[in-house]
């Protein structure tokens, strides 16, 4: 028999297995919820991204003209706006996921990483759901799969650690100041115009674009168009001026997941009783 | 009580005093900083930066020192803001103890509350599902004792039923039920056995006796001291955050009734007074135990009746009476000076007098009412003052029997 001191629950706790099993079971339970009792399920996944991709098109298209000689406009508006929607899920569900799951908080002894990681792992199966039908979309709309593909992965791996990073740094502030939720609403509405989702980062004039880039989403977004849609338009690299410079919003993405993983671990003993 | 029994307590005693620690508390304290103005936004926050922050200390537990033994089942009791609950969260590692140390061998439950993580709108089986996951089982584990689970549960026939249309005892009995199948060597229990009917309770205790039988260590908070009574190897009594007393459930169990009902003072509310009191007046009337007054008493106790009365005019051989009357009306208990044939004596204008009657209380836990005479002696028994309901006094007991009275008694059964 093995004598262990109780301390307050870690983030991390030292069995990864259940750390796993449970933020998969939470991630699992919500994400079925989600569809419980509607008939059109995952429809509704897609309603969402499409019919404002729909409008989006549309406006810009038509009547701004703003994809003028951007090969595979539609699809890179489509690609961009869903991994956003996957970015803005992880964020704005980390932000509550605590102040949510304060029941389970204050009512037993686990890992509390499972929280955030629950979010993440929801919001990972609802962006393969959609991502499918982009990938459709895409192809549809003339784009012909090809190796650069596979590099959609680690893009997907980047995002993740970004928004988680920066999702797990809001959840513990949200716990000391509500008005966090408000804030970060006003402040990813302003990220979604300041990044390349309507339009791309090459139309961006010159003396802006290496700036631009450093946004990581910016970075990752003009990466996709060049993985996945026009191999000969600009990658993140080329936009930012050389490899080295990729450096700044890699920096970004891994600065924001350590800082969100340490704010993490600092509260964590104490989420249940600030709660 | 039968000698089989006792032998049998004895032995777990022995065998309870040897075994190795299996949770230690030293030092354990825990205090809360309850800011006077809270500052819940960014806002207030950046407006207000430098406005003091003043907060009040609340001491939820002070200072714990405790060690229970491998197979023990350990109650704690306490009044409502006690520190129970905070201690037992320190216990399971939800909270973390400021100074001191919890240790505990061997694998501890992680939950302290039935039902945590049951969600309405999932039906009972995926609840199962989720629940065993969360309190620790394996999903392979899960789905293995799934059958036993809803066979605990008495549940099969509405396995597929979304759980917000459970009755509040059909989710409580699932609850328990999983929890159950939890493998931990050290569970902690807040607060179960006031849920489910009866046949379920019984259930639930029968499953504390396999659980003890199994040498799991139990730690259980409650306000039923029938259950600690009962079940609990030792208890203790919390208070404020201190420890009272660690000890035998008997005596905890009086303890905590004697800070419940101790405080409470016991003014009865006089319902009537008949006779003119002109000639002989019941000044008061009071209960006393141990040469103190007493509003409250326990089961067992030495409790002196007794009121003091004034003489306005000459009286011969008054009769003084006493009717003690319980909660529902029913008079359990009356005496007088006529029905012992007892020579009173002359009084004259005056004088004051103290009667007194003792008894030993083997009543039924309830508050009762004292209803003091003085009547002239003589046929027809004239009254000169009786105060219905004068004064109260709250009896308790650790057990409740059911009967009016609990007299002393042996019981033996025989065979043949």
């Amino acid at each position: 028999m093995t004598t262990v001191a109780t301390r307050a629950p870690s983030a991390r706790m030292n069995d990864p297995r259940r750390l796993l099993s449970l933020a998969w079971t939470l991630a699992y339970t919500d994400w079925k919820l989600r569809f419980y009792g509607s008939v059109l399920g995952y429809v509704w996944t897609l309603a969402r991204p499409f019919a404002f991709f729909g409008v989006i098109y549309f406006v810009f298209t038509e009547i701004v003209n703003l994809g003028a000689g951007v090969r595979f406009y539609a699809p890179y508006i489509l690609f961009s706006m869903v991994l956003f929607q996957f970015f803005g899920e992880i964020t704005t569900q980390s932000l509550t996921s605590l102040v949510h799951r304060e029941n389970l908080l204050r009512k037993m002894r686990f890992p509390r990483l499972v929280i955030p990681l629950a979010v993440v792992i929801t919001a990972l199966l609802n962006l393969s759901m959609t991502l499918v039908a982009v990938l459709i979309f895409a192809v549809i709309a003339g784009v012909t799969p090809h190796w650069g593909w596979f590099e959609l992965p680690l893009l997907i791996v980047l995002l993740c650690m970004f928004a988680s990073g920066v999702g797990m740094v809001l959840s513990v502030l949200f716990i000391r100041y509500r008005d966090i939720q408000p804030i970060w609403e006003v402040f990813a509405q302003m990220l979604f115009y300041a990044s390349p989702i309507l339009y791309v980062a090459t139309s961006v004039p010159e003396a802006y674009q290496r700036p631009y880039v450093a946004n990581p989403l910016a970075a990752i977004f003009t990466e996709v168009r060049h993985a996945m849609l026009d191999p000969t338009a600009a990658g993140a690299a080329e936009a930012i001026g050389g490899w080295p410079r990729l450096l700044i919003p890699l920096g970004i993405i891994f600065g924001c997941f350590a800082l969100g993983i340490w704010a993490f671990r600092r509260e964590a003993p104490r989420i249940a009783e600030h709660l | 009580m039968s000698t089989l029994l006792d032998d049998r307590t004895e032995a777990r005693a022995r065998k309870l005093a040897t075994a190795p620690i299996a949770v230690s508390l030293s030092g354990v304290s825990k205090t809360f900083r309850l800011p006077h103005q809270r500052y819940s936004t960014l806002k207030e926050r950046a407006l207000h930066p430098f406005r003091s922050r003043t907060f009040d200390e609340l001491r939820a537990v002070q200072d714990v020192n405790l060690d229970i033994r491998q197979g023990e089942f350990f109650g704690i009791v306490g009044r409502n803001g006690s520190g129970k609950s905070t201690l037992l969260k320190c216990l399971a590692g939800i909270y973390s103890a400021d100074t001191g140390t919890v240790t505990v061998s061997g694998r501890l439950a992680p939950f302290i509350e039935l039902g945590v993580g049951l969600n309405g709108d999932l039906t009972a089986r995926d609840n199962v599902m989720i629940n065993a996951v969360l309190l620790g089982l394996s999903r392979q584990q899960a789905k293995e004792r799934f059958e036993d689970i809803i066979a605990f549960a008495e549940l099969e026939d509405f396995l597929d039923l979304k759980l917000k249309n459970y009755s509040s005892g059909m989710t409580v009995r699932l609850a328990f039920s999983v929890s159950v199948q939890v493998d931990a060597d050290v569970l902690l229990v807040d607060e179960v056995l006031a849920v489910g009917d009866a046949a379920f309770q019984q259930k639930c205790f029968e499953q504390f006796q396999r659980l003890k039988d199994q040498g799991k260590t139990i730690i259980l908070v409650t306000h039923d001291m029938a259950a600690v009574e009962r079940f609990c190897d030792r208890a203790m009594l919390i208070e404020k955050g201190e420890v009272l007393s660690i000890g035998d459930p008997h005596d905890i169990s009086r303890a905590y009734n004697e800070l419940n009902f101790g405080r409470l003072q016991h003014e009865g509310v006089e319902r009537g007074r008949s006779g003119d009191h002109a000639a002989a007046e019941i000044v008061e009337a009071w209960f006393e135990s141990g040469g103190e007054r007493v509003g409250a008493l326990a089961q067992g106790e030495h409790l002196e009746i007794a009121m003091r009365v004034r003489f306005h005019d000459t009286v011969e051989n008054p009769i003084f009476g006493f009717a003690l009357r319980n909660e529902m009306g029913h008079t359990v208990f009356a005496t007088s000076s006529a029905l012992r044939n007892l020579e009173t004596g002359t009084f004259h204008a005056g004088d004051q007098t103290v009667v007194r009657v003792g008894v030993e209380h083997r009543f039924a836990p309830s508050l009762y009412k004292l209803t003091p005479s003085v009547a002239r002696a003589g046929a027809g028994a004239d009254a000169l003052d009786m105060r219905e309901d004068l004064t109260q006094v709250m009896l308790h007991a650790t057990v409740t029997s059911g009967g009016l009275i609990d007299p002393e008694h042996t019981f033996e059964v025989e065979r043949g």
